[in-house]
């Protein structure tokens, strides 16, 4: 049996990711979570996880022999991220700009480039009850965690324990990175105008990628929630509800995970993982 | 001397872009000859190094100095490793710059920012 995969995701940071994900896969009881959000993983906050190693990652850059270059530019016309520069008869690399795609040191026609090895982060863990805690992080400076992301997601084991992904906020590459292999997102949602805006565009992400998916209104009042009328709108299923609520507030301030704590949020978590379990079942019928 | 200036469009009537990286076009001025040619920045419509792809054209030019309201640090570390010197100009104007500049007015540009990376969807 092949595990199920689910990502979390929103458009903004602060609408909850964190919270549904780590509750989750704490209520799955056997599960694996994986933090993606690599430039502010906080996951491991609440679940404290007993630590289990850490492995570095690296990215290839290219690497100049100046005594073989002849200045033919051919390096500097090919990268589109422009990371490299022909002045005064020496080639200048600008390692922060560089995407490791390794175009510049394949067409080099005098072997003038190689590639060395650069660390831009770390990957650690860690156990906490039956969830495996994966945490990516990247080194602050760096310009892009999606090799860190990679990197992640071929730490889910082959087991039938559910896998929940932590997601990055918004909507870039690094988002699309981290739900690539997953089988459903859960699109969590603030009852604001601006949360909608945001609701909106991980929307639109998650339909171009065809990934089936629903969302979870978190912060609910007994009010008018727009981004619960974008859904009835949309037709997109919505999955739950978590209330506005101060004790929920408090538990996650002080890094608690309530599903551990309050029956009241594990009933509702359960809930939650039992609608989105039959939900990717349902979509397994009907898109094998 | 041969001078540069990021600019909106290919018209001496034109006026100074606020951004160098991002500019359109880059005038490239003689300032014995009065010349004058425009160049279009291809770092304007690249995905990122921006600045570095501008100031890559402005050396290629073999100017000896840069007018320009703002400059970003790595474009800033390929003009000075061709040693063109970076000038702030006053207004948007493009001959009021160049004739600060012959009078001896315009001053160097000691602010250089960061860059406004990480805003093209990496």
């Amino acid at each position: 049996m092949i595990n199920v995969r689910i990502a979390v995701l929103s458009g903004k940071g602060g609408t909850g990711k964190t919270i549904v994900s780590v509750n989750m896969a704490a209520v799955a009881e056997e599960s694996t979570y994986i933090d993606c959000d690599v430039e502010e993983p906080n996951g491991h906050l609440f679940f404290k996880p007993r630590d289990l190693g850490t492995e570095e990652v690296f990215v290839r850059i290219p690497l100049l022999d100046d005594q073989l270059c002849d200045g033919c530019r051919r390096c500097v016309d090919f990268c589109r991220f422009n990371a490299l520069a022909y002045v005064n008869n020496r080639l200048i690399v600008f390692d922060d700009v560089c995407h490791s795609c390794g175009g510049c040191v394949m067409f080099c026609p005098q072997q003038a480039l190689s590639e060395k090895s650069k660390v831009i982060g770390e990957i650690r863990k860690g156990v906490s009850g039956g969830v495996s805690v994966i945490t990516g992080r990247l080194n602050t400076g760096e310009a892009s965690g999606v090799p860190i992301i990679k990197r992640l997601l071929t730490y889910i084991p082959r087991s039938p324990k559910p896998v929940f992904i932590d997601c990055p906020p918004g909507s870039a590459c690094i988002v699309m990175e981290s739900i690539k292999d997953a089988d459903y997102c859960i699109l969590v949602a603030e009852p604001t105008t601006f949360g909608v805006h945001n609701l909106n565009m991980v929307c639109e992400l998650v339909k171009l990628f065809g990934k089936p998916h629903g969302v979870l209104l978190n912060k609910c009042l007994d009010a008018y929630n727009p981004a619960e009328d974008y859904c009835v709108r949309n037709e997109i299923k919505i999955l739950g509800r978590i209330p506005f609520d101060k004790a929920l507030g408090r538990l996650n301030s002080y890094a608690r995970i309530p599903v551990r704590e309050s029956e009241k949020y594990r009933e509702l978590f359960k809930a939650l993982l039992h609608t989105v379990t039959k939900e990717v079942r349902d979509e397994t019928v009907v898109n094998p | 001397m041969r001078i540069a200036l990021p600019v909106e469009d290919k018209s001496m009537e034109s006026t100074i872009c606020q951004s160098f990286g991002r500019a359109p076009y880059f005038l490239i001025y003689d300032t014995e000859s009065q010349e004058s040619v425009f160049l279009d920045n291809q770092g304007a419509v690249s995905q990122g190094g921006a600045g570095i792809k501008a100031a890559q054209t402005i050396v290629d030019s073999k100017v000896k100095a840069l007018l320009t309201p703002r400059c970003g640090e790595q474009a800033a570390s390929v003009l000075s490793a061709a040693n063109i010197k970076i000038y702030r100009t006053t207004n948007d104007s493009i001959r009021d710059n160049i004739e600060a500049l012959t009078n001896g007015t315009l001053v160097l540009l000691d602010e250089i920012h960061a860059g406004f990376h990480n805003h093209r969807g990496r």
